[in-house]
Order: structure tokens, then sequence, then C-alpha cells
């Protein structure tokens, strides 16, 4: 049975994602515990608030510098995917680092409210274990209100306006910006994927 | 009840329903707020968005409410008995997780924002204007409002188009529509002639009336981008 620990990132809502990895047959945990993650065979980190109060949650935690340092699959989401760049705009606020660049704020257009929160498309960019049996055009649920642009470690995209990264990889560090857990089918099987990438 | 719901849940969700919102509409008349084992339980099985609303009046009730697993939280008459709540759940959650909903009443010269709309022996004008409610509730972080029109409520001869379109104007978040839908045609046109992010319907729904794949592959013909239905 896979194993998971997600990071206890301060935000509410963790169960949801918790339920999804059961809904797979993982093993999943909610940690605040430096050791238990730094020791977890997988880690998400997730996140819901903002991300100067979720990197001094990681602060507490002692996992600043520890957190970029793992080996491990780990998977960010939403918030939690933003914190792994260089720095989000939210606040002016430094986070990770493992990724380079800079999180900014979507512009709100007529037509295109922020946060953007619903369905919407991805765009696959590169081929990655993580987005096996997934496809340009499937539709998973986003909240957010800041954005990542494409670069070069993206694996897809959404289009709100602007093209931004939906979902990004380095190394052992994967990220989506929407919530595969709310994102029926295809969240499953992303999900599901993460359980088995090594 | 709750096993109904669930069923219902996963029905919806099958279905290709994108959001389900769980509504404890008599929770703020009885004074008491949604109970939080079955918002576990929904959560448990469902792998879509949705949204818990009913008597939710603080922090800790909403905290509560997203720790069992919903998306997001909607407060109508609570906001309306205190504005701030809205303000420091936007700030404690996101405003992401902040839904107000509105029940709107048409009266001569306009529209008010009424409370405890759940009761009909107790519904009230709260004295705000809805236009100014909107305005407000945004200015004080909500992330998404959901306008039910009181008066094509339960009619099912269409969503209000013309307050909708008032409010949309006045709305730089997403907007729900609520109340009037009797057909697939009432949908086409409140996303077409209103401009709204959203619909919402529940007794078109329950009673079979619309199913939610034949709507999906209505709105698709008619030009409005849906996401597909399982």
């Amino acid at each position: 049975m896979s194993e998971v620990v997600i990071i206890d990132s301060g935000g509410a809502n963790l169960a949801s994602l918790q339920f999804a990895l059961e809904r797979l047959g993982a093993r999943a945990s909610v940690s605040s515990d430096t050791a238990q993650i730094a020791g977890a065979p997988r880690v998400i980190l997730p996140g819901v608030g903002s991300a100067r109060d979720a990197m001094q949650r990681l602060r507490a935690l002692d996992l600043i510098e520890r957190l970029p340092r793992l080996e491990q699959p780990v998977l960010g989401i939403c918030l939690g995917m933003q914190l792994l760049y260089g720095l989000s705009a939210e606040g002016a606020t430094p986070c990770l680092g493992v990724l380079p660049g800079t999180v900014e704020r979507l512009a709100s257009q007529p037509g295109l409210p922020v946060p953007h929160m619903g369905w919407n498309q991805l765009a696959l960019t590169a081929r990655d274990p993580l987005l096996e049996g997934v496809h340009s055009g499937d539709y998973v649920y986003f909240v957010h209100s800041y954005a990542a642009p494409v670069a070069e470690m993206t694996l897809a995209t959404t289009r709100y306006g602007i093209d931004v990264t939906a979902v990004v990889r380095r190394g052992n560090f994967w990220g989506t910006q929407f919530h595969p857990e709310r994102s029926g089918r295809t969240g499953a099987a992303i999900l599901g994927n993460f359980l088995r990438v090594s | 009840m709750v096993g109904d719901i669930l069923e219902l849940a996963a029905r919806y969700r099958d279905d290709g329903a994108d959001e389900l919102v769980f509504y404890d509409i008599t929770a703020s008349p009885e004074a008491r707020s949604v109970d939080r084992a079955w918002v576990r339980r929904v959560a448990r099985g469902l792998d879509i968005p949705f949204c818990v609303a009913g008597g939710i009046r603080s922090v800790a009730d909403a905290e509560e409410v997203l720790n069992a697993g919903a998306e997001k939280v909607s407060i109508n008459s609570p906001a309306l008995a205190d504005p701030d709540l809205i303000d420091r759940l936007s700030a404690r959650f996101g405003a992401q997780c902040v839904v107000v909903g509105i029940d709107s009443q048409t009266v001569p010269g306009g529209h008010r924002a009424f409370e405890l709309a759940g009761d009909p022996g107790r519904t009230r004008d709260s004295g705000r204007d809805t236009l100014q409610w909107v305005a407000e509730v945004q200015d004080r972080g909500a992330g998404e409002i959901v306008l039910n029109c009181m008066a094509s409520d339960g009619v099912r001869r269409g969503y209000d188009i013309e307050q909708l379109r008032a409010v949309r104007a006045a709305c730089r978040v997403p907007l729900v529509a609520s109340g009037g839908a009797g057909s697939a045609v009432h949908f086409r046109d409140v996303f077409q002639q209103a401009g709204v992010d959203a619909a919402l319907a529940a007794s078109v729904f329950h009673t079979g009336a619309i199913v939610v794949h034949e709507l999906k592959r209505e709105l698709r013909d008619a030009g409005i981008e849906v996401r597909p239905w399982p």
C-alpha cells in the first residue's frame, strides 16, 4: 500500500485530499512532525490561504531548509505548488526556491473574474509519468488568484486570459496549480500516478 | 436522509454536475449550523467540488466544515447580521473559500437582500439594497456570489435575467445564478444574456425534469463551453 504524508500546512480542508488518496487505496496521514515528513515515502504540500501565512507555517515546522532537500517524490498542490517557486508576488513573499521564477497575480479581465474558480482545460506541453493517461483538453478544477508563468519546467498549461503553468516538475518535485482531489477522474488519475512515480 | 443525499450526490457527479451545493436552509432560522458528520461523509465519497451552506456564523464553524472536506462555505443570513464575518473568513481561509449567498427580492424601485429566506414565516427585508450589498461583500472579501432571485425561485419560468445582468455589471468575482430554472433554455439564456459564471438549480434536477448530461449537451450545442459529461 502506498503511503503519503500530507504536510499540515495550516490551511483547512486537508480532509478532501486525504479522502481522495484513500479512495486510491493509499494510506494518507496529515502531519506537522518534521521527522515524519522527512522520512515519508511520498510527501504532499497542500495549501489554502496566503503565501505569507503558509511560509510562516513551514518556518515554524522547520521545513524551509529541509523541504527543498527532500529526495522522495513531493507534490505541491495549488498554493503548495506556488510555494515551490522562488518568490510569490502575494505579499512579495520569498518561497522555497525549488523552481526558478515568480508567481504573479492573475489579472482580472471582463469575463475572467479573479479568483479563477472552476473547471478548466489542460494543454500538455511535455510527457511525464505524472500525466500518464491524461490528455490535452481534459478538465481539472482550479481555485486560485495567483499563477506561475509558463517556463521550461512546465508540463501542462491552462489558459485563463493568458497561459499559465498548470503542472510543473523539477526532479522529484511536482506541482499542480489545480486541485486533483476535486478534479473527478482526471484528478484521480494524476494522484494515482503520483503514488507510482519514483 | 443522509443516505439519500450521498446517493443523490454520486448520481449528479456521475451525470456530469460540475459542483454541488448543500444547503441546510433551515439551519439559520433554527439557530443551529450544518451537521459536520454528513459533510465528512459527503467528502469521503465525492471527487468534485462542493459547497456547504447553513448557519455558519463564525470562523470556528467554517473551519469545522472546511476541515470536514467542503471546498467552500456559503454564508447568507449570518453575513447580513454580522458583515464583518465575511472579512474574518476571507482573512483566515482566503476569498476562494468564501461564498456569499444573497436572497434578493424585487421591491418597488430595486432589489433588496432578504434574511432568513429558508423560513417563509420569518423571512424579512434586511434593509440592504442588493447592488450595494453585492459591492460591499466583495470589498469585504467574498470570493463568489450566489444570487438567488426570490421572485423567480420555484416558479420555473427562467432566471431573472434583468436583475442578474445588473448584478453582473457590479460583480468582479464569480457570479452564480439561482432561482427560476425550468428548462434547458433557461440555462442557455442566463449564460448568454446575463453572463453568469455558473447556474444553480435544485428542484428541476431532483424531480428529473432536467438531466444534467442532457442539459450539458444542449448548452454545448448552443455554443456554450461546458465540461464534458462522463
